[in-house]
């Protein structure tokens, strides 16, 4: 697992990796207690038997949620928060599209295919959490100026992305970004406005923005 | 005002445009890109239940019993719905109502829809639907068409409107124009061909979702992601016996349509009478794997085409004949049938031209309209035989389309009106950008580049039914605060139509881009539009935007005229102000000039609206595929093929697009990028099909093989303006028009590329292993064939 992380974080996530990571975290978590076990041996195993109010952090804040040992991330964004995170969309369910992505602990993941449960005490970011005030990230601006979106409903999930990865990589390539953004779906096609606008962003951060 | 009324295509004010053919920002970009754009499933509502569907497990079978009384029992479960509670039968097109929102008496495809479950939350509902017992009984599945023409019992629809149908036939529809068989005889050569094209669905991210809720007095609101506002409202009102003005559709954002989302669909149905028996908000959000079951996407044809030219390319006559593969209803398939020989008249002269095409019922996801609707595959088949006719004639391919181009302002040989056409300049772009001259022919064995023309419809003609009011209407409100807001029935699906009305508003009264505001898409607000299909909203409700425009602007010129006492033509109205234009000193905010016309004439609002003009032919179907405006595109695409796989790769597209003007290049650019894009995708990696018991061969994101953006090459978007006569400012359509050609300049390059011709989608690496195989003519495999084609390409040249 270690090593894979390393080998993610010298090259960028490809849509497999992606997919890897994101389907690993998913198949352990049908045993909660065995992922907790799995994502920190040091802790002690927790077992959750039905519902539970925990505390999720969720753009710098803490929202207490009532989730289910099964209940994804996704679902307790959309339906399970006070107010409800409702950017962040359903759109597989199954990890294929990206549309549900968020950042956990600044790296980009699919929320239907983590626990909620799983991820208390991790620093997870949605697309509610990208502005600041009025201001937009880097990231929203160049969305908007490049025409980086249509529909908007892959938007959320390739603004989380993108942001991820020039977080971590503001010089990204073009080659980076393409890799970067595999993970998510646009149907209206309008991938060129998109590769566009994260170039942009790059740019501007580059320079000193946000 | 007369709502035919032509208003020109120059700048409203002096030479120059201020707003329009600037790349403005969408009107819901900020909202999009911050998480707050509100979609159907964001809907939440106190006391809402949630609805489930259950689904036939037979492609096709007749109901025997149903008994819901167990799920009816379950704690949690508030009402279940049957056939028998929704028995009127509804369709898109008036002509063929063939649908029930609950299937009654027969299931017709695995998928179809049982019976409705309204329940506190999902898992019960989900329960209940575990809960309810049905008796089928299972009669012989057609899946395939052929055999569904041939084989006339059991029939899949007995009667539609209480006309019996003929076998398994949803319509069949044989025209010719001239005499196409002395025009083959007259010919030096005809080549003869068979051409097939898969199904490939629209996949809306955006899952479809409905919300309905009754309030006290009876009225009900619908929230869904529908395209087309005003047709599920007609719809609703007719299966509910409802009372049209009890009835409100509203779409909220919406994640994608693509055609998908034209029909009125069960949800919608479901939810309204649910919230109608439980007095409580329902929402029915459908799963992917629904979404994929839904399809109305792109129907399989098998098309025989011959083609007849004379030796300097001119062509001399086409004749197709088509099997259109319609799955279990009718959807908008009569049109379909139509549009599949109708719209394929241009950018070519056809001195004749005949098709007879006969959609057939089959037991499978019913087909509908996917951008493009019912042209593209025909655009296929034609675009690749006639790249071979240019071969056999040794006439380059881009050559050959400029000598047989019909030219502007002239009529098809069906009787279509062409106005503005710049399909020669499309292809002069696409042949510079692509470095054709020096390029084709001349890169190795296994990349090569191919070209397509098409044309595309700017809206039809005529409603789907038959009336006599605007196909478009507007409906604008000046502020005294200096906002106007503009209400229109337009369905912005993510194309930007909003966006557009913005931007025809800003230019006409020289208002701040960001003092317009745009209510859409909410059947109490505005006024009717018939919604986002067929490509018709930026040149229907665009020149309905202008005609409400130009009378708002009368009355504020007027007003400031009278005020500064002097000629009402020394008015302008430009970038937030009003000024004098012989004395530019004299000037106020618009903000102002609004008030003092407010003051002369009191509050401010107008109406606009746009009809079509009387168009079409003069013969049964003769109106079907009439528009107003066409849109004409050139494609060349590169490929780059890999002998040893059979992978084919595409590093870059160009296509030219003739849109009459770009109101806002950056979206015209899109919808470019995007069409092109869908196109590749279903040629080279989606596959729509069923198994041989009628289940979808892979229902989700997963096995749909969509692109990613490692597997989309570079599109490169150049727009031709040819400032048509009678669109806004000259506009047409450019969401639907450059889908067309993208796929036989695919077939053509690959062509160009291996030497192989492929007829039959989609491209995948088996098909192409093949063809190279059979090329080979010695069935060893990929390898010989290979070396076979490349000495025939050598050869060639």
């Amino acid at each position: 697992m270690t090593e894979r992380r390393v080998e993610e974080e010298r090259r960028g996530f490809s849509r497999r990796a992606f997919l890897q990571g994101a389907g690993g975290v998913a198949a352990a978590s049908s045993l909660t207690e065995a992922v907790h076990a799995a994502q920190d041996p040091a802790s002690e195993v927790q077992r959750m038997r039905g519902p539970e109010e925990v505390e999720l952090r969720v753009n710098g804040g803490t929202l207490p949620a009532t989730v289910e040992p099964r209940t994804t991330l996704l679902d307790a964004l959309r339906h399970r928060v006070d107010p409800p995170l409702t950017g962040t969309k359903l759109v597989c369910g199954e990890g294929a599209c990206g549309a549900c992505t968020v950042l956990v602990d600044g790296r980009p993941m699919y929320a239907c295919m983590l626990l909620a449960a799983d991820v208390v005490g991790r620093e997870i970011r949605t697309v509610e959490g990208l502005a600041d005030g009025d201001g937009l990230s880097p990231v929203q601006e160049a969305f908007c100026e490049k025409d980086g979106l249509m529909c908007g409903f892959c938007t959320p999930g390739f603004l989380m992305s993108a942001t991820g990865l020039l977080e971590r990589k503001p010089d990204a390539d073009a080659e980076e970004v393409r890799r970067a953004l595999s993970g998510n779906f646009c149907r209206c096609g309008t991938q060129p406005h998109i590769f566009e606008a994260v170039a942009e962003a790059g740019r501007r951060l580059r320079e000193g923005g946000r | 005002m007369a709502a035919r009324d032509n208003h020109g295509t120059g700048a409203p004010w002096d030479d120059a445009f201020r707003v329009v053919g600037q790349p403005l920002r969408k009107v819901d970009g900020l909202a999009k890109a911050t998480g707050q754009a509100l979609y159907a499933d964001d809907v939440q509502l106190p006391g809402m239940l949630h609805a489930k569907i259950l689904r036939s497990p037979h492609a096709h079978a007749r109901i025997v019993s149903i008994d819901a009384s167990a799920a009816l029992a379950l704690p949690g479960v508030h009402a279940v719905i049957t056939g028998a509670d929704l028995p009127i039968r509804y369709g898109v097109i008036p002509w063929t109502p063939d649908e029930n929102a609950l299937a009654v008496d027969k299931v017709r495809f695995v998928g179809d829809e049982v019976a409705a479950v309204a329940a506190v939350d999902e898992d019960t509902a989900n329960a209940a639907l575990d809960a309810i017992e049905v008796e089928y009984e299972p009669l012989h599945a057609f899946l395939d068409p052929r055999e569904a023409l041939a084989t006339p019992e059991p029939q899949i629809h007995a009667d539609i409107r209480g006309k019996p149908v003929r076998g398994n036939v949803s319509k069949h529809v044989e025209l010719e124009f001239g005499d196409v068989e002395a025009a083959l005889a007259g010919a030096d050569l005809v080549l003869e061909g068979e051409y097939s094209f898969h199904g490939s669905t629209h996949a809306p991210i955006e899952p479809h979702c409905a919300v309905a809720q009754v309030s006290a007095d009876g009225l009900l609101t619908l929230w869904s992601s529908t395209q087309i506002t005003h047709y599920v409202h007609r719809a609703l009102a007719q299966v509910l016996e409802l009372a049209p003005e009890r009835i409100r559709v509203i779409q909220p954002c919406l994640g994608g349509a693509f055609g998908g989302k034209s029909d009125p669909f069960a949800l919608e149905f479901c939810v309204a009478l649910l919230a109608q028996r439980t007095g409580r908000p329902v929402k029915m959000l459908w799963t992917r794997e629904e979404v994929f079951y839904a399809h109305r996407g792109r129907h399989p044809m098998q098309m025989q085409y011959r083609c007849g030219a004379k030796s300097n390319g001119r062509i001399t006559g086409v004749d197709a004949r088509i099997l259109i593969d319609g799955g279990s209803y009718s959807s908008f398939g009569l049109v379909t049938t139509y549009y599949s020989g109708q719209l394929l008249t241009g950018p070519y002269d056809f001195p004749s031209y005949r098709f007879d095409s006969t959609r057939v019922f089959t037991n499978k996801p019913p087909c509908g309209p996917k951008r493009g609707h019912g042209s593209v595959q025909p655009r296929f088949a034609f675009e690749v035989q006639f790249d071979e006719v240019a071969e056999r004639l040794g006439i380059d391919p881009i050559e050959i389309r400029r000598v047989n181009f019909q030219g502007d302002d002239t009529q098809t040989v069906n009787g279509q009106r062409i106005t503005s056409n710049g399909f020669l300049r499309c292809l002069d772009l696409v042949e510079e950008a692509s470095g054709w001259k020096q390029r084709r022919g001349q890169l190795p064995y296994g990349r090569g580049l191919g070209v397509a023309g098409s044309m595309y419809i700017s809206g039809t003609n005529y409603p789907v039914y038959p009336n006599d009011m605007p196909q478009a209407g507007i409906q604008l409100k000046l502020d005294r605060s200096g906002v106007v807001t503009v209400f229109t029935g337009g369905n912005d699906i993510g194309q930007g139509s909003n966006t557009v009305v913005r931007s025809i508003v800003a230019e006409e009264l020289g208002v701040a881009y960001d003092h317009v505001r745009v209510v859409a898409a909410d059947t109490d607000l505005c006024p009717v539009d018939l919604g986002a299909y067929s490509s018709r909203i930026t040149f229907m409700v665009g020149n309905a935007t202008i005609d409400a425009c130009r009378k708002l602007r009368h009355q504020i010129v007027t007003a400031l005229a009278e005020a500064w006492e002097v000629d009402p033509r020394r008015i302008r109205l430009m970038e937030g102000r009003a000024f004098d234009v012989e004395d530019p000193d004299r000037t106020v905010p618009t903000r102002e000039a609004f008030q003092v016309a407010e003051a002369r004439f009191d509050t401010l609002g107008s109406t606009g609206s746009y009809n079509t003009p009387q168009l079409g032919g003069d013969y049964r179907g003769g109106t079907i595929g009439a528009s107003p405006a066409y849109s004409f595109t050139a494609h060349v695409v590169e490929v780059d093929v890999d002998v040893e796989t059979g992978i084919v790769r595409v590093p870059a597209a160009w296509c030219a697009h003739d849109c009459g003007r770009a109101l806002n290049p950056t979206l015209v650019a899109g919808q470019i990028e995007g069409s092109t894009y869908m196109g590749l995708a279903e040629a080279l990696l989606e596959e729509h099909g069923v198994n041989r018991f009628g289940l979808h061969r892979g229902p989700s994101l997963l096995d749909y093989r969509m692109p990613t953006s490692l597997d989309v090459g570079d599109i490169h978007a150049m727009i031709v303006e040819s400032v048509d006569p009678e669109g806004p400012y000259g506009a047409k359509e450019a969401g639907e028009g450059p889908l067309h050609g993208s796929i036989p300049a695919l077939a053509n390059a690959i062509h160009d590329a291996i030497g192989v011709r492929l007829r039959h989608l989609p491209f995948t690496p088996g098909t192409v292993l093949r063809a190279l195989r059979d090329q080979g003519g010695k069935g060893e495999g990929a390898a010989v064939g290979s070396t076979a084609a490349a000495t025939s390409k050598r050869e060639a040249r």
